[in-house]
């Protein structure tokens, strides 16, 4: 069958030159009308494609000629976190999720290379939406673990182009972080910017709901329901925030390469703060100004640049905003320099963003409508209640016997901060705790948020932590949580 | 090796769905090790790999072996042999008086789990098999390491893919979503559209693989065992 097909490209290669040898006989006059038709731009030697991991992306391409571009793929499956205590295998081109970043320019002939690791169990390929061809490459790039297989394309469309795997099952491949994009830069380049970055959305579906810890494999049926555990920008929880988040000057331009690899859900592209002066729609040629969210399909992409006029830090977001907040596609842009208080007067806040976490938030209640609550519930009742709130709210950072993070959390197990105080206690479950503590001799210097609980929940919650692991056995009830709340 | 008592079953997909006979026939217990296939290449040079034909098997072959007769620093005597071509599987069994087991034999059996002989539709069985497609680097444990099935076979799923005489009679054409084309006959019916349960998915990564291979090929995942007609 392939053999059928090699015959089938050559049979209609030996067409095209025919064509070719009669319109090289046109005279001078057409040349004008021949170079803006992308097969026709003639390639000027070889060079090797720069790829880069995200978020950085290779050096522009400016107005240097068309060139055949090697390009060499590697595809690797590894074990990677998801998120703190979350892990998960990733499948890969290139080491990375989103995978390598290319960058060709129009007329480009890509000589494409993709190695399938020794290591890898399964057989992959790859489909870049860049090709003009059956399968977008992936009919002449399936190979086995062990192998690599060798093709190559002409770019005939300027254009940022999402490509992934295509091998069966198809979604199962997406949604394990085989994507990333290919810029097709127009003749001449894009217009230079000061900083460039390679962002991409994805949605992974696991066995585990989000949050829970361990090696979490893939779920179909998640992944059938649409239902994602995580939504997050190049890969992982947190990839783009903290030591991650990218940086620009104020003054400079900043151009971002946004594409969305899905397997489902569309992405809502919005920094907090910040108005696009330029979006190219859906990555093309279209140029729409002055944006505040750009829609990205999965499996799609969009070019978006602005001027970043005052300092500090704006978010990335999926504007479907509980995704950011609670699963995940959240990103961080920070801007140093000069304030500029005729754009922005505002106080600037150092170090302070409350990220609102993963429970569920409810309103603040005034007091004025009436609650149900049990409070004649036995210890027992208290004690299961408890529990779940706990594997919920605070077992991330506590651990599950309350064991705590060496240098990061302290242990709740047989604390002597806990048991010495329990207004105090509740207090940092009302109000959060921040600066030095110290618990059982260890010196501990974090920040614990503010916890949107009922006093019932607190008061079960605390029960719980009180009655296990060796700690004093203190029953707390919700009248005590709101003589601590009102002392306030 | 064990008898595997024969029988008609409906494969995932390939031959239209249509039930396939299964005749009785003999199967080697646990895939062939490094040390029986040490042994084979002792006894017959041409597969050594120093001399063995490239037209027969890559460059990879038996690539992670010291030299032609010793076995890599931290490979095992008890674990599959792996980087070895169709050819040189499809040889071993000959030279043994045996043969390969054929792609419908060698489902036949690997659907079964401890305890039945067709486990293909719990959702257990298909999860196991696909923790293991997510478990890198498995092919240096030893043999007998996974579950002995209904048929007292071990090592089916767990360990490394295999070889089957004809495992390319199911084509994957490489683009497959052209596969889901109704003239290509691949597939089951909606089984091709509606690969939801976990059954398709794992046995599509299977047929995949296969899909993906030449016979000269080798990889550090695939081994392979043998197998006998029962009256020979």
């Amino acid at each position: 069958m392939i053999k059928l097909n090699k015959l089938v490209s050559k049979v209609s290669m030996l067409v095209a030159s025919f064509v070719l040898v009669f319109s090289c006989g046109d005279s001078a006059s057409n040349e004008k009308v021949a170079m803006q038709d992308p097969t026709t731009i003639v390639i000027k030697g070889t060079m090797e494609a720069e790829l880069t991991a995200p978020p950085f992306v290779p050096a522009p391409v400016g107005d240097r000629p068309a060139k055949k571009l090697i390009v060499n793929m590697e595809i690797l499956e590894e074990v990677g976190t998801m998120t703190d205590g979350v892990e998960y295998v990733y499948w890969t081109f290139g080491g990375s999720v989103p995978g390598s970043f290319i960058r060709t320019r129009v007329g480009d002939e890509v000589e494409f290379t993709l190695s399938n690791h020794p290591d890898n169990k399964l057989p992959h390929n790859i489909d870049l939406h860049a090709v003009t061809g059956p399968g977008g490459g992936a009919t002449s790039s399936f190979v086995a673990p062990g192998h690599e297989k060798v093709f190559s394309f002409k770019t005939l469309n300027p254009g940022l182009y999402v490509y992934h795997c295509a091998t069966a099952p198809v979604g199962m491949h997406i949604a394990n972080g085989m994507y990333g994009l290919i810029l097709v830069e127009p003749e001449g380049g894009l217009p230079p910017v000061d900083k460039e970055y390679y962002i991409m959305q994805g949605d992974f579906y696991t066995k585990g709901e989000n949050g829970e810890p361990g090696l979490q494999p893939f779920d179909m049926q998640k992944a059938v329901d649409e239902d994602a555990d995580y939504v997050v920008f190049n890969g992982k929880v947190g990839a783009l925030t903290g030591d991650g988040a990218i940086t620009a000057n104020v003054g400079e331009t900043v151009r971002l390469y946004v594409g969305n690899g899905g397997p489902n859900l569309t992405s809502s592209f919005h920094v907090i703060g910040e108005i696009f002066d330029n979006v190219h729609v859906e990555g093309g040629s279209i140029i729409n100004k002055d944006v505040q969210t750009t829609l990205i399909p999965a499996g799609g992409a969009a070019i978006v640049d602005f001027k970043v006029d005052v300092p500090g830090t704006f978010i990335l977001v999926d504007h479907a905003i509980f995704r950011a907040f609670n699963k995940g596609a959240l990103g961080m842009l920070k801007v140093n320099g000069e304030e500029d208080k005729q754009i922005y007067s505002g106080v600037k806040q150092e170090g302070i963003y409350n990220p609102e976490g993963g429970t569920i938030q409810t309103m603040p209640n005034d007091g004025s409508a009436v609650v149900a609550t049990n409070t004649n519930k036995s210890l027992s009742e208290k004690m299961i209640s408890g529990k779940q709130i706990y594997m919920k709210t605070c077992f991330a950072c506590h651990q599950a016997e309350g064991q705590g993070i060496p240098n990061a959390f302290p242990p709740l197990a047989k604390s002597d901060y806990l048991n010495a105080d329990v207004k105090r206690a509740i207090g940092a479950v009302l109000n959060g705790l921040t600066g030095e503590i110290t618990v059982n001799g260890q010196k501990y210097n974090s920040i614990m948020t503010k916890q949107t609980l009922t006093d019932e929940e607190i008061a079960d919650v605390m029960t719980y932590v009180y009655n296990s692991w060796g700690n004093n056995k203190t029953n707390v009830t919700p009248t005590m949580v709101a003589e601590v709340k009102s002392s306030h | 090796m064990v008898k595997i008592e024969g029988g008609t079953y409906i494969p995932l997909y390939g031959r239209d769905s249509l039930p396939v006979t299964i005749s009785d026939f003999q199967m080697d217990v646990y895939p062939v090790t490094n040390q029986q296939y040490l042994e084979f290449v002792k006894k017959y040079p041409k597969w050594k790999r120093s001399n063995v034909k490239k037209l027969f098997a890559d460059d990879n072959y038996l690539r992670d072996w010291k030299s032609d007769t010793l076995l890599g620093k931290d490979q095992s005597l008890k674990a599959p042999i792996t980087n070895i071509s169709w050819f040189a599987a499809k040889d071993y069994c000959e030279c043994q008086g045996k043969r390969l087991p054929t792609l419908d034999e060698w489902e036949y059996v690997a659907m079964a789990n401890k305890e039945m002989p067709d486990a293909r539709r719990l959702k257990k069985y298909n999860e196991f098999i696909l923790s293991w497609y997510e478990k890198p680097k498995t092919s240096n444990n030893e043999i007998g390491s996974t579950f002995e099935n209904y048929w007292k076979v071990y090592d089916l799923h767990g360990l490394v893919w295999e070889w089957t005489y004809d495992f390319n009679s199911v084509l994957i054409s490489g683009e497959s979503r052209k596969d889901v084309d109704d003239d290509s006959n691949l597939f089951c019916g909606s089984a091709a559209v509606g690969t939801t349960d976990l059954m398709n998915y794992a046995a599509f990564m299977r047929y995949a693989i296969r899909g993906s291979l030449n016979a000269n090929y080798t990889m550090k995942n695939l081994g392979f065992r043998c197998v006998k007609d029962e009256n020979n």
